[in-house]
């Protein structure tokens, strides 16, 4: 099988403020979608969130504070899973909850070295 | 290490605890700072058991999580106390960063916190919504479902409810004998209706009802791991508790539709919750103390036992007493009904007509059943008088087979 890496995003703004229960809810609802890739045998790396701030570098030299207050995808985390097409990869990223919540998730092969 | 369920409710009960220990350890004189910490907290531990699972010791987790961003908050804003003396200080107070989550400091912060959240310089139903907020972990949201309430007006309750606090000079620490004294009636009270709110409520979802009823348990229960708090009113109102949501699942059939206590299905009831119920009565009845919560606790008791000799008797008695101490139209309707069953309809009705009862639809609806089918016309009467008076959809649907029952058998 080959790898894949699932790229989420959303906009940070546009996420509710939840309570703890639907936190809850939330994070059970995430578990439960790895969990059913991982019990396909699907599941590569279960990957990370990653902290909103960051920095930007380009070229130039200018280093910003970024990304995430202006874009409206910004990158959330990512997760790596294992199929045999990118069809197949696109089929486990369905019921991912970012997709509820307005975000994406992008789906791309990784070239094996 | 990885589970595939989080315990119900896990988030929310231990949101509440992690801003109990935080505002009695840091002496917070804002709540919100507290609240902001946990909510870091949760969404931290949101993300990362999303993809990682739940860790093997979740409060664990949660409570290291928590601390970090507590000595995080404070260090950033002491910079100057750290440099000298290493601790944080506050108000003359000194506070070590270095504190913990022990079982005992979560019940007595707990405990600290139901007593400054529950203060009647608030009316009953701010305390309520205060305490679901602060001690209960739910949001306005959730809260305004509960009380089928407009999000707005409960944040508006909110508001006001902190900012009496805050002019009441509040202060989050361990209740003294003499605040016990002086405020456990209050706070007993104020669980007492949030209790009530749940099992009584005929409009709002069941689970919610239910979820009431726990969290009313659960913070009572913390008066009971005290010794200044665990007084024989407490062990009552524990045991009142029991008995009530050993039926709540009785209450309400597969139709939704409310069963009267005689027609419920015993095996839905909770056996474990009565005899936990009878252990806590046994024990609030070692002392002569006898408050309400002592008389409806025993009322309880005697429903737990419908085939018990002298049961409406005892019953009968018991209302008696309580409307001397605690007088409540409910009460005093209930009475009647013992009251028929001891001595009879006819005596009942001549009692309801000449009391001060008001005439409200469980008035209509208890002479419409008093009247039953000896006096059907008078009965029917009655239940139509109480179907108008009623806003509950469940009441309406019980009244109206009610009703049509007593028509078919006109006939």
């Amino acid at each position: 099988m080959k790898e894949f890496l699932l790229v989420f995003r959303a906009d940070y703004k546009a996420m509710p403020q939840l309570s703890p229960e639907e936190m809850q809810a939330n994070t059970q609802k995430w578990m439960n979608w790895v969990a059913g890739i991982a019990a396909q045998g699907n599941l590569a790396d279960r990957g990370n969130r990653l902290v909103p701030e960051g920095k930007v570098i380009s070229g130039n030299g200018v280093i910003s504070d970024g990304p995430y207050t202006e874009i409206k995808e910004a990158i959330l985390g990512y997760t790596m899973v294992k199929a045999d097409t990118l069809d197949e990869a696109v089929a486990l990223a369905d019921g991912c909850p970012i997709l509820f919540i307005g975000g994406t998730v992008e789906v791309r092969e990784i070239n094996p070295m | 290490m990885y589970q595939p369920e989080i315990t119900p409710h896990l988030f929310r009960t231990e949101y509440s605890k992690i801003v109990a220990v935080l505002c009695k350890t840091f002496n917070l004189k804002y709540i919100e700072t507290a609240e902001d910490i946990a909510a870091d907290t949760f969404l931290k531990a949101s993300e990362t058991w999303a993809l990682k699972g739940v860790p093997e010791n979740p409060t664990a987790w949660l409570y290291t999580v928590a601390k970090n961003k507590a000595r995080d908050h404070f260090k950033h804003l002491s910079v100057f106390e750290n440099k000298i003396s290493g601790k944080v200080d506050f108000g003359g107070q000194t506070i070590n960063p270095e504190f913990e989550f022990s079982n005992q400091i979560i019940a007595d912060s707990q405990l600290a916190m139901i007593f400054a959240v529950c203060n009647p310089v608030n009316a009953a139903e701010a305390q309520i919504c205060l305490a679901l907020q602060i001690l209960c972990g739910f949001s306005v949201k959730e809260i305004a479902g509960a009380f089928l309430a407009k999000p707005e007006a409960i944040k508006k309750r909110l508001q006001r409810a902190r900012e009496m606090l805050r002019n009441d000079h509040f202060q989050i620490k361990a209740p003294t004998q003499t605040e016990v004294t002086l405020r456990l009636d209050n706070v007993l009270t104020t669980l007492y209706l949030l209790f009530n709110e749940g099992y009584f409520s005929k409009t709002a979802d069941e689970l919610i009802r239910k979820d009431l009823c726990a969290e009313a348990m659960r913070l009572l229960l913390v008066l009971v791991e005290n010794p200044l708090t665990n007084t024989s009113q407490t062990q009552a109102l524990v045991a009142l508790m029991c008995f009530q949501s050993s039926r709540i699942d009785a209450r309400v059939n597969s139709e939704n539709e409310a069963v009267l206590l005689d027609e419920q299905d015993q095996n839905a009831w909770d056996e474990p919750l009565i005899a936990r119920g009878n252990y806590h009565l046994i024990n609030a009845f070692e002392s002569n103390d006898i408050s309400r919560y002592h008389l409806e606790a025993a009322i309880a008791y005697w429903h737990t036992n419908p085939t018990a000799k002298n049961r409406w008797e005892n019953i009968l008695q018991l209302y008696d007493h309580l409307l001397l101490i605690a007088y409540s139209p409910a009460a005093a309707m209930n009475r009647i009904y013992a009251l028929a069953k001891v001595h009879g309809n006819e005596v009942a009705i001549v009692e309801a007509r000449d009391s001060d009862l008001p005439h409200n639809q469980h008035y209509h609806s208890l002479m419409g059943y008093l009247y039953g089918p000896a006096a059907i016309e008078q009965a029917i009467t009655h239940y139509q008088q109480a179907m108008e008076l009623s806003s509950s959809i469940t009441e309406k649907n019980v009244l109206a087979k009610t009703i049509a029952d007593l028509k078919a058998a006109r006939f």
